[in-house]
């Protein structure tokens, strides 16, 4: 089953919508709840830096028994060093975006910590694609 | 608990259910469908928040309490009466006037249900140092634990496992009683409720097997009994009003009403009421979106208990009195004298059981046939026409595709896709006539000038 959620950049106020979304599907499905809670996590974390960094995104979010894959595809600036943005605590996040609470460093971290396959692909200058994948069972 | 034994306070008179929609359009869970036009609530999703009651024209809904006389199956018969209770009536009553009257309306003694405050408060800390997952949220109110159950099954385990003032004051009176050397069976405690909630967790208690509650009775009736003496009393068999008064300091006093308990536990806490708020709040800390906070006190009614269903007062006026009352005894803190020496038997009662999830959310069981379900619910909303005005006894075109889903209605039950069946031959009108019937009741469509606003109301 596949699910479409757009995600719009620099509106913080919507961050979240998209998560709240997946995770009212997760429940109908009787996904466990810890499970749930990863997952939701992570995707928040996607789709607060979407916000935070992009223009604009996508969500696209697919699920079957056995898992859920869920691909962020955005247009924006993208990561020149992904692995400098996977380490705790490095940000680049504006002040601005910082004073509302958001960009602390840990976001790519997070969502690794938070699903169990996470790829990343970045086109500087034109924007980044993050797929994770989450076992159901 | 198994869902079947499942109690709920909240009921349907049907003989004043007219079958309109402000129940089911308000309540937070989608408890309620419309039946044969009267209301219907699901017992496993309701959370007696009060709600449905606060809205209906009619005044259908009510609150099955117990019948008075039944404190007299006991020879000592105690009220359990919360601070909002007090606050009701205007300053110049006294606590002693209303404990006195309360006395004489046939109880021995009179408690007052936050007197227990400090050791709960000692309590919550304590437990907060244990329970790792931030942020704990508060067990006071009856309604938000069940909403958390049914609603957000992921966040039961952050629910502070500490007993509820209701609980702790019973628990520790009627030890107090026994110690005087009473036998328990003749020692009946009633609380003297202000929500519906708070009757459920006495009826089917949540955390602990059995409650220290043997009754309830409505704040609204113990209010017009009580302001009734007040108001014709006579010499003549007056009674003391016991040796419990007053013993409550601004902490206790203010305890229920907002920031109670926020105020007086550690780190970053939140207070927050009113259902829709809370559901909010609880969403935000389900995606982890608020990071760094210690302590969530939720309260399922604005204003807290002061704006608890079978409240009579205003809210807002209630709150002012009590910060008043409060003022009056603001050199009263600490343990009361009375319990310093119970403080470790209470210490060993208060824990509650870790609660269980029943979450109402899932289509199913088994992921697969609820993967398949929901496909179908989402085919069945391209035709549903996004409209959601209940007229098929559902709040909304979603929640109707989800009840088709579960068989428990049909889609010729929207008025508007019996309109495309009609157009294209596919349903007889009479036919449509006839579901209408099931839903809203028989002969609903026929002229009435005696229904609300009609020219020949209430005749």
């Amino acid at each position: 089953m596949e699910f479409r959620y757009e995600v719009e950049g620099g509106n913080f106020s919507r961050a979240g919508h998209a998560s709240s979304a997946v995770k009212k599907i997760l429940k109908q499905l009787n996904v466990d709840n810890r499970i749930i809670k990863r997952i939701v996590v992570a995707l928040y974390e996607g789709e607060v830096n979407v916000v935070a960094h992009a223009h604009k995104g996508n969500i696209l979010v697919y699920i079957d028994e056995q898992k859920i894959n869920i691909k962020i595809e955005d247009e924006g600036p993208g990561i020149p060093d992904i692995d400098l943005a996977m380490q705790a605590g490095y940000s680049t996040a504006s002040a601005a975006v910082r004073e509302m609470g958001f960009g602390a460093g840990m976001g790519l971290p997070n969502i690794k910590k938070n699903t169990d396959e996470l790829k990343i692909a970045s086109d500087v200058g034109k924007g980044t694609t993050l797929e994770m994948i989450t076992y159901l069972q | 608990m198994a869902n079947d034994q499942f109690y709920h306070a909240l009921k349907v008179d049907e003989s004043l259910c007219y079958g309109c929609t402000h129940c089911m359009n308000v309540c937070p869970t989608g408890a309620i469908r419309i039946r044969n036009g009267k209301a219907s609530i699901r017992k496993n999703w309701c959370v007696d928040c009060g709600d449905c009651m606060k809205v209906c024209p009619v005044n259908a809904f009510y609150v099955e309490q117990d019948d008075f006389d039944k404190i007299y199956d006991y020879k000592y018969r105690v009220a359990l009466v919360p601070a909002v209770m007090i606050g009701q009536f205007p300053s110049n009553i006294s606590e002693s006037q209303i404990f006195s009257v309360m006395r004489e309306l046939g109880f021995t003694h009179v408690f007052q249900t936050e007197h227990t405050v400090d050791i709960i408060n000692d309590a919550m800390i304590e437990a907060a140092r244990k329970q790792t997952e931030k942020p704990l949220i508060s067990s006071f109110c009856p309604a938000v634990v069940r909403l958390i159950q049914v609603k957000f099954p992921a966040l039961v385990d952050q629910i502070l496992l500490v007993k509820p003032p209701i609980d702790a004051s019973a628990i520790f009176f009627r030890k107090k009683l026994q110690d005087e050397g009473i036998p328990d069976e003749e020692i009946g405690i009633f609380f003297v409720t202000p929500c519906a909630a708070k009757i459920a967790a006495v009826k089917s208690p949540v955390g602990e097997t059995k409650s220290p509650v043997n009754g309830v009775i409505n704040m609204d009736f113990m209010y017009n009994k009580v302001y009734h003496g007040i108001k014709n009393r006579s010499g003549s068999g007056v009674r003391s009003p016991g040796e419990n008064l007053p013993n409550l300091g601004p902490k206790h006093i203010k305890w229920t009403l907002t920031n109670g308990e926020a105020t007086h536990m550690r780190g970053r806490c939140l207070a927050i009421d009113e259902i829709h708020n809370v559901i909010d709040i609880l969403e935000k800390v389900e995606n982890d979106e608020i990071p760094d906070l210690d302590f969530l006190e939720l309260r399922a009614c604005d204003e807290s208990c002061a704006g608890g269903v079978l409240v009579v007062g205003n809210r807002f006026l209630t709150v002012e009195r009590l910060r008043k009352r409060a003022e009056l005894f603001k050199d009263i803190h600490g343990i009361p004298e009375d319990l310093a020496s119970y403080v470790d038997f209470m210490k060993t009662r208060l824990p509650l059981k870790p609660l269980e999830p029943r979450s109402m959310l899932k289509l199913d069981e088994d992921m697969t046939v609820a993967l398949r379900k929901m496909q179908q619910v989402r085919k069945l909303m391209c035709y549903l026409p996004g409209i959601d005005c209940g007229a098929c006894g559902a709040p909304n075109c979603l929640s109707l595709a989800q009840d088709i889903v579960q068989k428990e209605a049909q889609l010729s039950s929207c008025v508007f896709i019996q309109r495309t069946m009609e157009k294209h031959k596919k349903l007889h009108s009479d036919h449509a006539i006839r579901i209408i019937d099931k839903v809203w009741g028989k002969d609903r469509l026929d002229k009435d000038c005696t229904k609300l606003g009609a020219k020949d109301e209430g005749t």
